[in-house]
């Protein structure tokens, strides 16, 4: 088992702000205060394992899994795929990440979902999978209907997945968005623009990639994740494949 | 202009939302059949050492409103103070546990074992504390904080050290309620405001 290292410290100012006040919730919902900063401690440095046991061979297919392969989703079939590196450019392997979604008329299936969208009987919205020994991962799924949603009068969420990453360490814990190139609803969007550095927020918009993509089949789109690095010492900061 | 560091930069963050149980706690959502149940439900198995505990509490918005769809992630050592996969580390004991607000109530509870000090670098040592990260619709990056315990010897804890106001310590110490029950409230923005965390 790796040896309990300092985490590198969080670059808050490339994260969204936490009161963004046309994001309506945010403004009830964020600290006053300023955050606690110190170097992280063993708590943080350690994190949760997850085996190659606890998933199934269809966890990672969308398209399939709500109903064990009896019948597929309705939509526009596309493969989600990347890399999870750290800051050092590290690979980040065996850790788990875990997807949910709309269908593809924009519609949850939770109970707290009221949009009169239909459901789609054959879509459950939930995926997971482990990456790989390069931190390389995919899912197949259907791609996600732009939705409206309650904070200004006529706001809607652009296409998007969400993601939530483990790494190896809790503090490198993270949840994020998954956008689409090239939706022009990306930025109209004030849950997108709580992120305010441009260049941050680009790197949510996942591009089309028709390398990846299979003939007669489906589209892909290539989404890579940074989670926080280690800090390191002067013998091991080469970076991988440099 | 200088050289550029070879280094990248983390992916941001976004709002977990209000579905966030679909991805993290299916069951919870309504959706049945993909996974045989919710990852991580409890922290511990049968015949794990030490006092088993329930902490139960809510988390409050600015206005005093309990949230009805956060979802909370714990992460902990053993009784004698080991983190899982860590040598001689209690196998039953996981360490973490993902559990939600209740829909209506907006109420939680965590079931748990009481969790010894643990050392850090330097000689530093921490006292019993359970790390927490909360995550919901209008939190845009998941908010980290601790319970420490109320009924512990915090008073060298290097973390609680850092906290000026001893009325903000408080935020973070888990209150008694009963043996092995124990009440731990968040309060997301003004009056009591928890210390949230950046380590
Ligand atoms: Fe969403």
């Amino acid at each position: 088992m790796r040896e309990a290292t300092a985490l590198l410290p969080r670059r808050r100012e490339m994260h969204p702000v936490a009161y963004y006040p046309e994001y309506k919730t945010s403004a009830v919902r964020s600290p006053s205060l300023p955050l606690l900063s110190m170097e992280s401690t063993p708590s943080e440095e350690h994190g949760p394992c997850f085996g190659h046991s606890a998933i199934g061979s269809l966890d990672n297919n969308l398209i399939t899994n709500y109903t064990q392969g009896k019948a597929l989703a309705l939509g526009e079939r596309i493969r989600v795929h990347g890399q999870v590196l750290d800051e050092n450019a590290r690979a980040v392997p065996d850790t788990l990440i875990e997807i949910w979604q709309a269908n593809a008329g924009g519609r949850y299936r939770h109970i707290k979902d009221t949009y009169f969208a239909p459901l789609d009987p054959n879509f459950g919205g939930c995926g997971r999978t482990l990456t790989d020994a390069n931190g390389g991962y995919e899912f197949f799924t259907v791609r996600p209907g732009a939705y409206p949603w309650p904070n200004r009068a006529n706001d809607w969420r652009p296409m998007h997945i969400h993601f939530s990453i483990f790494g190896h360490a809790f503090g490198q814990r993270l949840i994020s968005q998954m956008y689409f190139e090239g939706d022009p609803l990306i930025e109209l969007c004030p849950i997108v623009a709580t992120v305010r550095k441009r260049s941050q927020l680009e790197r949510l918009i996942a591009p089309l990639d028709m390398q990846n993509a299979r003939s007669m089949d489906y589209l892909a789109y290539k989404f890579d994740i940074v989670l926080r690095g280690y800090r390191q010492t002067k013998f091991e900061n080469k970076p991988q494949g440099m | 202009m200088a050289q550029e560091l070879d280094r990248l930069i983390e992916t941001p963050s976004q709002t977990a939302g209000p579905y966030v149980h679909i991805g993290c706690l299916p069951s919870f959502a309504g959706v049945e059949g993909v996974y045989p149940q919710d990852l991580a439900v409890t922290p511990f198995a049968q015949g794990a050492a030490g006092e088993i505990i329930t902490i139960t509490g809510s988390v409050y918005d600015g206005t005093g409103t309990p949230l009805c769809d956060a979802v909370l992630e714990s992460w902990q050592a053993d009784a004698q103070g080991l983190f899982a996969g860590q040598k001689g580390a209690d196998e039953k004991v996981s360490g973490f546990c993902r559990f939600a607000a209740d829909k209506d109530s907006g109420e939680f509870t965590l079931r748990t074992i009481k969790p010894a000090a643990v050392h850090g670098r330097n000689k530093q040592i921490f006292a019993p504390h359970i790390a927490l990260w909360i995550v919901a619709r209008g939190i845009n990056i998941g908010l980290q904080t601790r319970i420490y315990f109320e009924d512990e010897d915090n008073h060298a804890d290097p973390l609680l050290a850092r906290i000026e106001q001893d009325h903000r310590r408080a935020t973070l110490l888990a209150k008694k309620v009963s043996t092995g029950t124990y009440r731990f409230d968040i309060r997301l923005q003004g009056e009591g405001e928890t210390v949230f965390l950046d380590l």
